[in-house]
């Protein structure tokens, strides 16, 4: 029923909806996959990597980058929206970076991001950003992982574990709510990302990029890892044998 | 107020050393004696300012903060060359708005790569009017007047590490005999293929 109302984002229509914002929604959902698993000490990172033509080079293609030291981000939906998104964090990270003397938090940075795509629901002539996005970093006091989603709205919510974009954002999310712990350690939160991803996502290497980001609580060392796909072959290798293993004990898994 | 910075290249060890004193002072009255203003704009790049301290401090901060984020966006560091053309150009833009009355010494190494058939030192002697040149030694402020022909004299392209540090504490010598303002430290910095570290000298401490 979306009739005369939603041609300009900044017409409510009668029963209170910003139409423009939902058909942002729509193209984050027409993204590729992406996970974002919190373990103990690490934060996982998923996404799904989409056919490319056959003459393109797959490599080319990065969804998963830094804003900052700390800070590494990972977007469904537009990726030129996202590159614009990703060019102002990073500006505004080197600029919180000279006034306050300090890193930014993930919070802050998320807040910053929510604020600047709340701002292109509220003026005419633009339009929101068809571009979901998942930060994630480290409290740099505490050394708890911190995963944060931006929506196109302007929202930001903080989560344990997400789904984002991708053919069934919903399937993965409910996935997720049923295996996550709070107590994951890196390869178990690994393991899980790559069978969430698996849900949605044809299985091979070639088709998803992992980003492990670890941290040393003692020395505060932050490291980041992109799986390379001999080790995520091997990995998604594990996992099919052991759903094949199990058919006989699905029945007892079911609780 | 800086008074002094200078610095020279070890072009044969490849090592850069970047001067400058500790006062921070205004008028008859010492802030302090342990200001660094040699500012390492990145883990291979050292920026020594001279000049007026706010604008040198604004200014280096800023650069620094630009050369970060070109390390961020592009995943590789800038080289000493374009390094100096962007300080250059930024101050050149700014020269007939609202110049930065500060002068700069960009001391940089660059690694062999496709770019550099080996490694390579370098320093570039930025003055307040947006000038650039590439220079072997240089000085900005009062003490040009008393370091300068120390290193006409002693600087050579093979120097070693230990030799700079006579060299440095030679012109620090000079300056604390010879020069009218007091100053009783120095932060002087060396850049080789180690990374940056300070340079031990008596002066120092």
């Amino acid at each position: 029923m979306a009739g005369s109302y939603d041609r300009a984002l900044t017409v409510f229509s009668p029963d209170g909806k910003l139409f423009q914002i939902d058909y942002a929604y729509e193209a984050v959902k027409k993204g590729a996959a992406t996970v974002g698993v919190k373990g103990s000490r690490c934060i996982v990172l998923g996404v799904e990597r989409k056919a490319v033509a056959k003459l393109q080079d797959p490599r080319t293609i990065r969804k998963v980058v830094k804003v900052d030291e700390k800070i590494t981000l990972a977007f469904a939906g537009l990726t030129a929206d996202a590159r614009v998104l990703v060019q102002r964090a990073r500006v505004e990270a080197q600029s919180y970076r000279l006034t306050m003397e300090d890193e930014p938090s993930v919070e802050v940075m998320a807040r910053y991001l929510a604020r600047l795509l709340q701002r292109y629901t509220q003026r005419g002539g633009v339009r929101p950003f068809g571009v979901s996005a998942m930060l994630a970093g480290f409290d740099a006091v505490t050394a708890e992982p911190k995963v944060y989603q931006i929506d196109p709205s302007g929202t930001y919510f903080s989560w344990k574990a997400n789904a984002i974009g991708g053919r069934n954002a919903k399937t993965m999310r409910e996935f997720l709510e049923k295996h996550w712990t709070p107590t994951l350690d890196d390869d178990d939160a690994v393991d899980l990302c790559v069978k969430t991803l698996l849900e949605v996502v044809d299985s091979g290497a070639k088709n998803m990029e992992v980003v492990l980001l670890k941290i040393d609580p003692d020395t505060k060392l932050q490291t980041e890892e992109t799986l390379s796909d001999d080790k995520l072959d091997a990995i998604i290798a594990n996992i099919e044998a052991e759903a094949n293993e199990q058919p006989a004990e699905a029945k007892d898994m079911a609780d | 107020m800086t008074d002094c910075t200078f610095g020279f290249v070890g072009q044969k060890h490849k090592f850069v050393v970047v001067a400058a004193d500790r006062s921070a002072a205004r008028s008859i009255v010492v802030f302090k004696q342990d200001e660094d203003k040699v500012l390492e704009l990145d883990a291979s790049k050292l920026l020594g300012s001279a000049g007026s301290a706010p604008d040198g401090v604004a200014f280096t901060e800023f650069i620094q903060k630009n050369v970060a984020l070109y390390e961020i966006d592009n995943g590789t560091r800038l080289d000493t060359f374009a390094t100096a053309n962007f300080i250059r150009n930024e101050l050149a833009q700014a020269l007939r708005r609202g110049p930065y009355q500060t002068n700069l010494l960009l001391g940089g190494l660059d690694r062999e790569s496709p770019l550099y058939a080996d490694d390579e030192a370098s320093l570039y002697y930025i003055d307040y009017l947006a000038s650039s040149n590439k220079v072997n030694f240089g000085c900005h402020g009062y003490a040009s007047n008393f370091i300068l022909s120390i290193f006409d004299k002693e600087w050579h392209p093979d120097l070693t590490v230990d030799q700079a540090k006579d060299l440095v504490q030679k012109c620090i010598d000079e300056l604390q005999k010879r020069f009218l303002i007091n100053l009783p430290a120095f932060t002087v910095k060396v850049l080789d293929k180690d990374g940056i570290r300070n340079l031990p000298l008596a002066a120092n401490e």
